[in-house]
C-alpha cells in the first residue's frame, strides 16, 4: 500500500517545520504548502520579518521543505482570506464588535479552503504546526480535540469551530511536545529556525494599528461621537467606535478624575459607553454561531470551564441553552470585559466541548 | 506512474543545447582570458566575443557594432527604456507602451512615472493585440519612445511589429520591442521593421542564462547603462561574459537556421493540444489570437478551478507548466495580460500556460490530451460553482 499523503501548512517557522520531519518520521508522504494570503503594499511592512504568511515565510518554509526533500508549494489564497477574514474583520470593527481574524482564518482559510484543496489533489490529510491534539474518542465515536501537553502554548482558543469531518483529516503533530522539545527538535535535526521567535499579533496589520488599517483599507468613513457614562450622561468626545475595545482603559484620549474604562461599545448610535471598574464585570452571556466538538450538542445545565478570549483564564461556568442556535453562559464568579465579537470557548479538563462568538 | 517528466515550460526558459554548450566550454579553464586585454589569450577572447556579435546580428539583419551585449533581456529592456528617456528627455518625456507587456517593461516605465515622465499604455483587444488606430491616437509632440513587445510571453500573441515599427519610422520617434520571447519562433529583421531597439535573453532560446542583448539602431541617442570601462562601446561597462556570450552567439545561430523545422514541429503539437483539449473539455478558452500566435504558446483558462490546483496536479504526473496566477514569483494577483485582454478575476485565476519546445513530442500531447481532462474534471467536481452550473442544465 502506498503511504498515505498529507498536506502540511507550513510557515516556515520552527512548530511547522518540525511538524514536517515528524510527520515523515511516522511514515507520510509529506507535501509542504505555504498558504500565501496577504500580500503588503508599502514598502515600510515588506521591510519588517513578522507574520505567519510573509515572502520571508515562504523562504523560509522552502529551505526547509528543501532540507527535508519534500515537496513544497506556495498557495494563492489571497481571495478567499480577503473575503472571509479581512472583510470580516472589518464589518465587526464597525458593528462596535471586536473579531479575532485568527479564528476566522482558522476556520474559513486553513481548514476550510487548505483542506478541499488537499481533498481535490487526492491528498488525505492535512496538518498543521498547531499545539493542539486530535484524537478519536472510542466511546462517542466522535474527533475530539484537546489541549496539547504544554498548557503554556496551547492554542485550541482559535481551534474550537473545526467540524467532525475536518478533524477527521488533521495531524497536529507537535501537539504531543512541548516547545522547549520542539526547539530540541529542530536542532537535532538541523533546522536554522530553531532560534526564530514565535509570531504573533495580526499578520496584515504591521504595526498592529487597527484604526489606522480600518480607515485606510475601508469604504467605511470613521465618525467620532460621544463618550457617555452608564446612564447616558456625555462625558467628551471619541475618535470613532472602531478604536475601542470592551475593558479598554488607555488610549480613550480624556482625563475623567478617576479610571475609566470601556464598557460598552454601542454602534447604531455612534456611542462609546464608559464605566468604573466595577461596571466592566459581568457573569452572563450569550453567545451564537457555535460549534461543539466533543458533544453533538450542548445540554443544558452542563457545567464547563469557559474562556472568553484568548488570553483570558478559563472560568468555572454553566450553559444554559435557549433556542437553537444560542446559549447563555452564566459564570460562577463575574469576567471581566466580555466583548461582543470575541469567541467563548468551552472545556472540559483538557478536552475542547466547543464554542461560539459572544453576542 | 514513472518519472516521466514533461517539460511544458519553455517561455519561461529552455535547457541549454549540448552543441551550445560544448562551444562555451573552452572559455571557462582553457580559453579564459580578459577580452579587453592585449596579449594573444585576451585577444583571442575578443574575438570570440565579436564573432558572436556577427551572428547576432545576422540573425537579426543589423550590422555587429548595433549590437550590445547584456546581462539578460530584463536588463536590455531596462537600458533601452531608461537609456532613451535619459538621452532624449530634452525632446520630450512621452513614452507609448502596451498594458501586456513583461514587467522589465512594465515597472522601467513604472520608475520613469515617478521620475516625471508621462506613459502611455495601450489597451489591447480580446486576442492581446494593439491596435494601430489607438498608437496614433496615443501620439504627442512630446512622444520619444515607442516600446511595443514583439510577442506575449503568457498568451504568444504576436504584434502587428512591421506596421508599428513603419509608422515609428514616420513619426521619426525611437521604436523600441522587446522580442526575448520571439527570437528563434519568428523572423525578425530589423531593417524591414524599422526597428530601432530590440532586446532578446539567451536562455529562451537554448543558450545560457545570464547573458542578453539590446540592438541599438547606429544613430539612436541612448545614455551609457553601466559606467565604467570601455566593454560594449563604454555603453554597458563590465568585463564580459566571455562564455554566456559565446553561447548566445551560438544558440542564436542555430535558432535562426532551424526556426521553419522548429516552427512547423511546435505549431502541430501546439494545434493538437488546442483541438484537442476544446473538443474534451467544457467550459474553456483559448487565450491569444488563434493563429497569430507563438508556434509553441498554449494558453487556456478553465472556468471554475483555479490554474494553481490544476498545475499542482500536473505537477505530481511530472508535468511542468505555468499559470496566470503563480504566485511563487510573489504575485497574488492573476495576471495582468489576462486582465488586460477582459478576463474576469475568476477565470484569469484558471488558467494554464504550456509552451512547447525542441524536445517535446507526440507523446507527450497524447499524454496531456489523456490527463488534462481528467484532472479538469476531478477539480470541477469539487467546485460549487460548478455543481450549480450543472444542475442547472
Amino acid at each position: 500500500m502506498s503511504s498515505r499523503k498529507v498536506m502540511l501548512g507550513m510557515s516556515g517557522g520552527v512548530d511547522s517545520s518540525v511538524a514536517a520531519a515528524i510527520l515523515l518520521q511516522q511514515g507520510y508522504e509529506v507535501i509542504g504548502v505555504t498558504l500565501q494570503i496577504w500580500q503588503d503594499m508599502d514598502e515600510e511592512a515588506k521591510k519588517s520579518e513578522g507574520g505567519c504568511c510573509s515572502l520571508s515565510a515562504v523562504d523560509d518554509a522552502r529551505r526547509v521543505a528543501n532540507k527535508l526533500g519534500i515537496p513544497y508549494y506556495v498557495l494563492n489564497f489571497k481571495d478567499i482570506f480577503n473575503k472571509t477574514v479581512i472583510e470580516y474583520f472589518k464589518e465587526e470593527y464597525f458593528k462596535g464588535r471586536t473579531p479575532n481574524p485568527c479564528i476566522a482564518c482558522n476556520r474559513h482559510v486553513k481548514w476550510q479552503a487548505m483542506l478541499d484543496k488537499a481533498v481535490a489533489m487526492g491528498i488525505d490529510y492535512i496538518a498543521t504546526g498547531h499545539y493542539a491534539k486530535v484524537m478519536l474518542d472510542p466511546a462517542s465515536g466522535r474527533y475530539i480535540l484537546k489541549k496539547s501537553v504544554t498548557d503554556k502554548k496551547d492554542q485550541t482558543y482559535a481551534l474550537y469551530n473545526l467540524t467532525q469531518e475536518q478533524l477527521g483529516r488533521t495531524l497536529m503533530p507537535v501537539g504531543d511536545y512541548s516547545k522547549e522539545q520542539i526547539r530540541e527538535i529542530a536542532k537535532e535535526i538541523g533546522l536554522s529556525v530553531a532560534t526564530k521567535p514565535d509570531s504573533q499579533e495580526i499578520c496584515f496589520i504591521n504595526d498592529n494599528d487597527y484604526g489606522r488599517f480600518l480607515s485606510e483599507n475601508s469604504d467605511k468613513k470613521i465618525v467620532p461621537g460621544k463618550f457617555v457614562d452608564t446612564k447616558g450622561n456625555v462625558l467628551g468626545t471619541h475618535k470613532g467606535i472602531v478604536h475601542y475595545t470592551v475593558g479598554q482603559r488607555k488610549g480613550l484620549g480624556i482625563a475623567f478624575g478617576k479610571p475609566m474604562f470601556v464598557v460598552a461599545l454601542d454602534a447604531e448610535n455612534n456611542r462609546v459607553v464608559l464605566g468604573d471598574d466595577n461596571e466592566v464585570f459581568s457573569d452572563t452571556l450569550t453567545a451564537s454561531d457555535l460549534n461543539f466538538i466533543s458533544i453533538e450538542k450542548p445540554v443544558d445545565g452542563m457545567r464547563v470551564n469557559a474562556k472568553i478570549r484568548y488570553s483570558a483564564k478559563e472560568a468555572p461556568a454553566t450553559i444554559r441553552v435557549i433556542g437553537g442556535q444560542k446559549i447563555r453562559v452564566v459564570f460562577d464568579t463575574p469576567q471581566r470585559a466580555i466583548t461582543p465579537g470575541q469567541s467563548v470557548v468551552f472545556y472540559n479538563d483538557d478536552v475542547v466541548v466547543g464554542g461560539g462568538t459572544i453576542d | 506512474m514513472g518519472n516521466r517528466v514533461i517539460y511544458l515550460d519553455h517561455a519561461a526558459t529552455t535547457y541549454v543545447k549540448p552543441e551550445v554548450f560544448e562551444t562555451m566550454k573552452p572559455y571557462f579553464c582553457e580559453q579564459f582570458g580578459n577580452a579587453s586585454s592585449i596579449y594573444t589569450l585576451g585577444r583571442e577572447s575578443k574575438k570570440a566575443v565579436e564573432e558572436a556579435r556577427e551572428k547576432v546580428a545576422r540573425a537579426l539583419g543589423a550590422q555587429a557594432r548595433e549590437i550590445y551585449f547584456t546581462g539578460s533581456g530584463s536588463e536590455a529592456d531596462n537600458w533601452a527604456i531608461k537609456g532613451i528617456a535619459s538621452a532624449n528627455k530634452k525632446k520630450g518625456n512621452h513614452i507609448i507602451t502596451s498594458a501586456i507587456e513583461h514587467p522589465a517593461i512594465m515597472n522601467s516605465c513604472k520608475y520613469l512615472e515617478s521620475e516625471g515622465f508621462e506613459v502611455t499604455y495601450l489597451p489591447v483587444d480580446s486576442d492581446g493585440v494593439v491596435s494601430l488606430e489607438d498608437l496614433k491616437k496615443a501620439v504627442k509632440d512630446t512622444t520619444i519612445l515607442i516600446s511595443i513587445m514583439f510577442a506575449n510571453n503568457e498568451i504568444g500573441t504576436i504584434q502587428p511589429i512591421t506596421e508599428i515599427g513603419a509608422f515609428a519610422r514616420e513619426k521619426g520617434i525611437y521604436f523600441h520591442t522587446d522580442a526575448v520571447q520571439a527570437i528563434g519562433n519568428v523572423a525578425i529583421d530589423v531593417e524591414k521593421m524599422n526597428i530601432d531597439l530590440l532586446s532578446l535573453s539567451s536562455h529562451k532560446f537554448y543558450g545560457p542564462k545570464g547573458v542578453g542583448a539590446l540592438y541599438v539602431r547606429k544613430g539612436v541617442k541612448i545614455s551609457s547603462f553601466i559606467h565604467g570601462g570601455a566593454q560594449e562601446r563604454g555603453k554597458r561597462a563590465s568585463t564580459e561574459n566571455l562564455p554566456g556570450i559565446i553561447g548566445l552567439g551560438k544558440a542564436i545561430e542555430l535558432a535562426v537556421e532551424n526556426m521553419d523545422a522548429y516552427n512547423k514541429k511546435l505549431m502541430d503539437l501546439r494545434e493538437q493540444t488546442i483541438e484537442g483539449l476544446m473538443a474534451r473539455i467544457p467550459y474553456i478558452r483559448l487565450n491569444g489570437h488563434r493563429t497569430n500566435r507563438l508556434p509553441g504558446n498554449v494558453n487556456i483558462s478553465f472556468q471554475y478551478i483555479e490554474g494553481e490546483s490544476l498545475l499542482l496536479m500536473l505537477d505530481m504526473i511530472g508535468v511542468c507548466g505555468s499559470s496566470g496566477s503563480a504566485c511563487s514569483s510573489g504575485s497574488l494577483d492573476p495576471s495582468h495580460v489576462l486582465m488586460a485582454i477582459g478576463l474576469p478575476h475568476e477565470i484569469a485565476h484558471g488558467s494554464l500556460r504550456l509552451t512547447f519546445g525542441e524536445e517535446n513530442t507526440q507523446e507527450d500531447v497524447d499524454f496531456l490530451l489523456e490527463e488534462i481532462p481528467k484532472i479538469v474534471s476531478k477539480l470541477r467536481d469539487m467546485s460549487p460553482l460548478y455543481e450549480a452550473i450543472k444542475n442547472k442544465k
